[in-house]
């Protein structure tokens, strides 16, 4: 027989046309996770870098980039801390953009995103195309807050957020899958929320998405 | 990794910490040991099927086999802390699944290395995990904890963390009340700031291994004046804690 908690009943429904993955919940916040303290990058200091397996590698200037085609995107987000937050309004580089700048080698199928700060997170190549991703330069007309993953974020959101690198400097064409910072600490190798993929073992059920990878 | 399966954990003691905050103690069918700071993810299944989940830090050490405390905070308006408070008693169950968090954990280096606490409000949770390890396992490294609440009915653990410092001369337990003091209070009376933490970093022999957890502010303004106390980023690790409409 189902479990269930006597008594209990949502409290707040979600507004309409928007759907909550598993166990997630909606906050009107922009709640703010970080493993340590935030770094603060001089904007005369910033850089972004396409490294690994490409055959030029690519690298801005923080002018530069601003300079490169923006983009409006307004995912919903899913933190595996269990918040969702609709409709959020960012301005910024597709990924499709940067990719045009580099010619990758054919072996490239996964990538390594790497972060002032040290830290990192893992992805598939694939989750990266086809308007799936994109470097976040402002969050609600501002530009993007220090604490929020400023001056520039990854943003991925069809995967739990931590994959959507805060204080992002790169992104590092690898062969092989490898665990970033959070999965290399019990979180899930993909982290599709739809799939409730928060945890190392929750990868277990679905091999596919992990593309063979296993800690 | 192990795997992480949901278990039906039974309520085997609830116990007012403050008038807004309660531990939970849970006896698991699957326990395993956890390490001081991480959590455990709880799961409210309705009538209709619909679910929700919070992450909630553990309290207790791996000392106390075969169950966990949670200590959790009331929220406005918590669809999860609001049904903890007034939907469960005794001898019921809970959804859980964990031990979770591989980062946020002590001891992370040498246990015998000096041990800096910060938090805010609720945030006091894990950290006292930590110092509930510390002690239970017989670790006498040098260990401050810098406690930020606003008003006097908020320090969770009061006493616990008033009689530890009174018996560990290497414990030292600096509390600061932000908006109310008790009566007679001469100590901190104000938010973190540089001359507090230096006081705190001043009264350990070396640099400590910080791990800061409270609401998002504190947590940003601690960690920033630790840097500035000359502390490198990878010794100061932080967990965000607190009201997020949780």
């Amino acid at each position: 027989m189902p479990f269930v908690n006597k008594g209990f009943h949502a409290k707040r429904p979600t507004d309409g046309g928007h759907k909550l993955p598993p166990g997630q919940y909606e906050t009107q916040d922009f709640p703010v996770l970080t493993a340590g303290p935030t770094p603060r990058i001089p904007l005369v200091n910033w850089e972004f870098r396409l490294e690994g397996l490409v055959e030029n590698p690519a690298k801005w200037s923080w002018n530069e980039f601003n300079a490169l085609p923006q983009q409006s995107f307004n995912p919903d987000i899913h933190c595996v801390t269990k918040w969702s937050k609709f409709d959020t309004k960012w301005r910024g580089v597709s990924l499709d953009t940067l990719l045009e700048h580099v010619q990758l080698k054919p072996e490239a199928q996964f990538v390594m995103a790497f972060s002032y700060g040290g830290y990192t997170t893992n992805l598939p190549l694939a989750d990266l195309r086809n308007g799936q991703a994109f470097i976040g330069l402002e969050f609600e007309g501002k530009p993007l807050a220090a604490e929020h993953g400023g001056p520039a974020r990854l943003v991925v959101p069809h995967l739990y957020f931590w994959k959507s690198a805060k204080w992002v400097q790169g992104l590092r064409f690898m062969a092989q899958n490898e665990p970033g910072f959070w999965e290399e600490n019990g979180y899930s190798i993909y982290g599709d929320p739809w799939k409730e993929q928060r945890y190392g073992s929750d990868d277990d059920a679905d091999g596919a998405s992990t593309n063979s990878f296993r800690l | 990794m192990s795997r992480l399966d949901w278990q039906r954990a039974t309520i085997t003691a609830i116990t007012p910490e403050t008038p807004r905050v309660k531990t939970f103690t849970l006896r698991l069918p699957q326990w395993t040991p956890h390490r001081a700071g991480q959590h455990y993810d709880l799961r409210l299944t309705a009538p209709d099927g619909y679910q929700t989940e919070r992450s909630y830090s553990i309290a207790s050490p791996p000392e106390q086999t075969g169950e966990i405390d949670l200590t959790v905070e009331l929220i406005d308006e918590g669809e999860v802390s609001g049904y903890l408070f007034d939907g469960v008693a005794v001898g019921e169950q809970l959804e859980v699944r964990g031990p979770i968090g591989g980062y946020f954990v002590w001891p992370a280096g040498p246990p015998e290395a000096p041990l800096l606490l910060v938090a805010g409000g609720s945030g006091v949770v894990p950290l006292m995990a930590m110092l509930r390890h510390r002690q239970r396992a017989g670790l006498r490294n040098p260990a401050v904890l810098l406690f930020s609440v606003r008003t006097p009915d908020e320090v969770i653990y009061q006493r616990e963390l008033e009689a530890l410092a009174l018996a560990d001369p290497a414990f030292t337990l600096l509390l600061t009340y932000t908006r109310q003091i008790p009566a007679g209070w001469a100590g901190y009376r104000r938010r973190l700031d540089t001359a507090m933490l230096a006081e705190a970093v001043g009264r350990l022999p070396g640099p400590p291994q910080c791990y800061v957890c409270g609401p998002t502010g504190l947590v940003e303004s601690a960690a920033t004046l630790l840097q500035a106390q000359g502390l490198p980023d990878e010794t100061i690790r932080t967990e965000r804690f607190g009201p997020t409409g949780s």
